[in-house]
């Protein structure tokens, strides 16, 4: 099954390489990987997301553990969470075929982002079944180009445990933040 | 000295090794870390010249290996730093603290191509517990404080700091106190919860067949007393992995010597009928399970281990214990009830009838040179000294293992993860640097000791005493044992046309001899022990000769090729 991990990390140099690297060198095959800035500038945040059975998700997080770059892993493919992902489709749409497009994007609750004498350019966000829906339904008009960003995770509700980089020389972080069976 | 002093990155290099407690490194130097090594001269750390960067690493492994202490190898940027790779996968499998110090050319040059670079950092990812990238000199303190951190404690193992030669040269303040640790992500103090204490101690109350798997965590933990109170408490016999032996004295009556593809018959068998495995800092390596379907079928199975990413992955586990292994058993040994196991070591005993290693010591003399016989020769001779024998990687590794009887923790010193053959010579360096009051052994195959045979010129220019056994068959034995067994005795290139191994030694200003007879062994061991240089001994030994028993690749663990007929008979054991 996809597992999604939201994986919270120093943000420093060859951060992403050395987590890239760990799931090629453990054969785990990554579906989706983002990574970007979170409120603490020290901090980066990716969600990654990854085919694996029960026993391969544990080893995963404890392999993502053994980098010491790692500040927390979350795999949240059970909890409650708030996954998007965003794409922007190019869509060929000329005279006739124009209002379609508008009104199946409006449908989709996507933006139009660009118009072209003979294309639209439209952006959606949402999970990717969402995407995938509306790909679907313009695929009929040609899709001339697409991008999309691969998806973000937010648990609901409760925040994720903070993490700091400062101040931490000890290594005295809370006993809760350590997983303990795995 | 004041809190703050102004320095170079190269004199904060050496400074921050001083105060991590380094002696002696092992290295090489060349035009990236030509800063460093013009720095040196103000430091009280001795620098071991090596003839080739793979050696320098070993030898940093041998050091960690035999002391339990961080090595440290040195090696200029390009070529010397990717000579290290060798060395630094050897140490990342056998969990072996060491940190290599690599030159890297001046950080405007850093992705130009510039000459003898190499992106190491990039080249070591998958082979370092974790590696750095310095390119200035207010960085060096910090990293080397947090390099000799993240090599020594949790799971050991290499890390690579990885200095531009800028940053060698430049000044800044250093400042030991504010240089601390900052690793706020790093967790190598984790311990088991109550509940899986529990689950582990009811395993142990309700098993009637239960063993115990010794690996190299034992000796990296410190555990060999806990471990040796346990077993004798609980009544628990004990089986031990290649790097496990020593960690419980081969002659104690509980222990059952070593497991997996050339452990004995009745060891392997053992683990196949217990009813509980206890695995104590091993990893379940296929070279002691072999066929995961088939193993230990019947046995509920208790890991402790200080590695999480290592439960589950190769064999599931009913109860994890993630913590140090030392830690967990001062838990445990107050609650672990004493049960009459007697029945169950008396089924074992009764399996040792069916032994394929003998005390061969009272053997008429066929006229043949058997490994066994200059391995157990060895042993009868050095058992009673603090002695450190270190191997190469082979069948003589193999007998090593069956005729050396091991005592103490860090008396073998053996590449068993990654079986780096070239290990032996350049690791026995490190184990002498280490422990200069011990009695250092080489055994190496033919094959192996020509790989990194140059470190014989260290051992002569630094005035070691280091012997060494060459076991010479000419052959690459095991490869030609499984050309044997598995590819119908095509033995296609592991035949060896060798130099004469004496007069190698000789050209090195050694002390040589060649041993053909089985009479001449003891007393070339007593020579060898009494002269107080470096001496090499080349046996030259039967050149078919096979390690029994075995178990195929993917065969399962009961599965085992026995010696066809017996070559020796018993007399009694010791």
């Amino acid at each position: 099954m996809l597992n999604t991990y939201v994986v919270y990390v120093e943000n420093k140099p060859g951060v992403l390489t050395r987590v890239a690297s760990l799931f090629r060198r453990r054969a785990f095959n990554i579906d989706s990987l983002t990574v970007g800035r979170t409120e603490k500038p020290e901090v980066s945040r990716m969600t990654i997301t990854v085919d694996a059975d029960h026993d391969q998700a544990r080893r995963i997080e404890a392999n993502l553990y053994k980098l010491v770059n790692v500040l927390l892993v979350e795999n949240i493919t059970t909890e409650p969470a708030i996954v998007r992902d965003l794409a922007m489709i190019k869509v060929a749409a000329t005279h006739e075929a124009r209002s379609h497009v508008l009104e199946l994007a409006s449908v989709f609750r996507a933006r139009v982002v660009d118009v072209a004498p003979d294309s639209l350019t439209i952006e959606i966000t949402g999970g990717e079944d969402k995407i995938d829906g509306l790909l679907e339904v313009l695929r009929p008009y040609g899709v001339l180009e697409m991008v999309r960003t691969g998806i973000v995770a937010m648990r609901r509700g409760k925040s994720s445990a903070p993490v700091s980089t400062t101040n931490n020389t000890d290594h005295d972080v809370a006993e809760e933040d350590v997983s303990h069976s795995v | 000295m004041e809190n703050k002093t102004s320095m170079t990155g190269a004199s904060i290099l050496w400074e921050c090794l001083e105060r991590e407690g380094v002696k002696t490194v092992f290295g090489y130097p060349g035009g990236a870390i030509l800063p460093a090594y013009d720095a040196l001269k103000g430091s009280k750390i001795h620098h071991i010249l090596v003839r080739h960067e793979q050696g320098a690493t070993h030898m940093a492994d041998g050091y960690a290996r035999a002391s339990g202490k961080v090595g440290v190898a040195v090696a200029t940027s390009g070529p010397g730093a990717t000579n290290m790779v060798t060395g630094i996968a050897t140490a990342m499998l056998d969990s072996s603290p060491i940190v290599c110090i690599t030159g890297q050319v001046g950080s405007k040059l850093i992705g130009s191509d510039a000459f003898q670079e190499t992106d190491i950092t990039g080249v070591t990812l998958p082979i370092t517990k974790h590696n750095y990238l310095v390119t200035h000199a207010s960085e060096v303190a910090r990293t080397i404080r947090e390099a000799f951190y993240v090599a020594r404690s949790g799971r050991p193992g290499p890390v690579l700091v990885d200095i531009t030669k800028d940053a060698q040269q430049t000044t800044c303040d250093f400042d030991w106190e504010a240089a601390k640790p900052q690793l706020p992500g790093y967790r190598p103090d984790l311990s088991p919860e109550r509940k899986e204490y529990e689950q582990a101690l009811e395993l142990i109350r309700n098993s009637k067949r239960p063993v115990i798997l010794a690996g190299h965590g034992i000796i990296i933990s410190g555990a060999m007393a806990e471990v040796r109170e346990f077993a004798e408490k609980a009544g628990i016999p004990v089986a031990l992995t290649l790097l496990g032996l020593g960690a419980f004295p081969a002659s104690h009556p509980l222990n059952l010597g070593m497991m997996g593809m050339h452990g004995e018959a009745w060891v392997n068998h053992t683990i196949q009928e217990a009813d509980l495995l206890l695995a104590f800092g091993m990893r379940f390596d296929d070279r002691v399970t072999g066929n995961l379907k088939t193993y230990a079928s019947n046995a509920k199975k208790i890991h402790i281990e200080i590695d999480p990413a290592e439960i589950n992955k190769n064999v599931k586990v009913d109860v994890p214990l993630v913590g140090d292994l030392r830690e967990v058993l001062h838990q445990l040994l107050p609650h672990v009830e004493t049960i009459d196991r007697s029945e169950w070591l008396d089924s074992i005993d009764q399996l040792k009838g069916d032994a394929a290693v003998r005390d061969i010591q009272n053997l008429p003399d066929s006229g043949h040179l058997y490994a066994a016989h200059v391995i157990n020769d060895l042993w009868r001779e050095t058992r009673d000294g603090e002695t450190v024998v270190v191997t190469d990687v082979g069948q003589h590794q193999m007998w090593e293992a069956q005729y050396y009887k091991h005592e103490k923790a860090r008396s073998l010193i053996t590449s068993g993860g990654l079986g780096t053959m070239g290990f032996a010579l350049p690791a026995a360096i490190g184990a002498k640097v280490a422990r200069p009051e011990a009695e250092v052994w080489v055994v190496a195959g033919d094959g192996g000791f020509q790989m990194t045979l140059c470190e014989l010129a260290t051992i002569v220019q630094e005035k070691l005493k280091v012997n060494i056994a060459i076991i010479n068959n000419g052959f690459l034995g095991m490869v030609r044992q499984w050309q044997e067994f598995f590819y119908e005795r095509n033995y296609a290139a592991t035949p060896l046309l060798n130099p004469d191994f004496a007069k190698l030694g000789e050209a090195y200003g050694i002390r040589s001899m060649t041993v053909t007879e089985r009479s001449q062994v003891v007393p070339s061991v007593q020579a060898a022990r009494q002269h107080d240089g470096p001496v090499l001994i080349n046996f030259r030994v039967e050149q078919e000769d096979t390690v029994y028993p075995m178990v195929a690749a993917g065969a399962s663990l009961h599965e085992m090729i026995r010696r066809p007929s017996k070559i020796v008979e018993t007399a009694d054991d010791e």
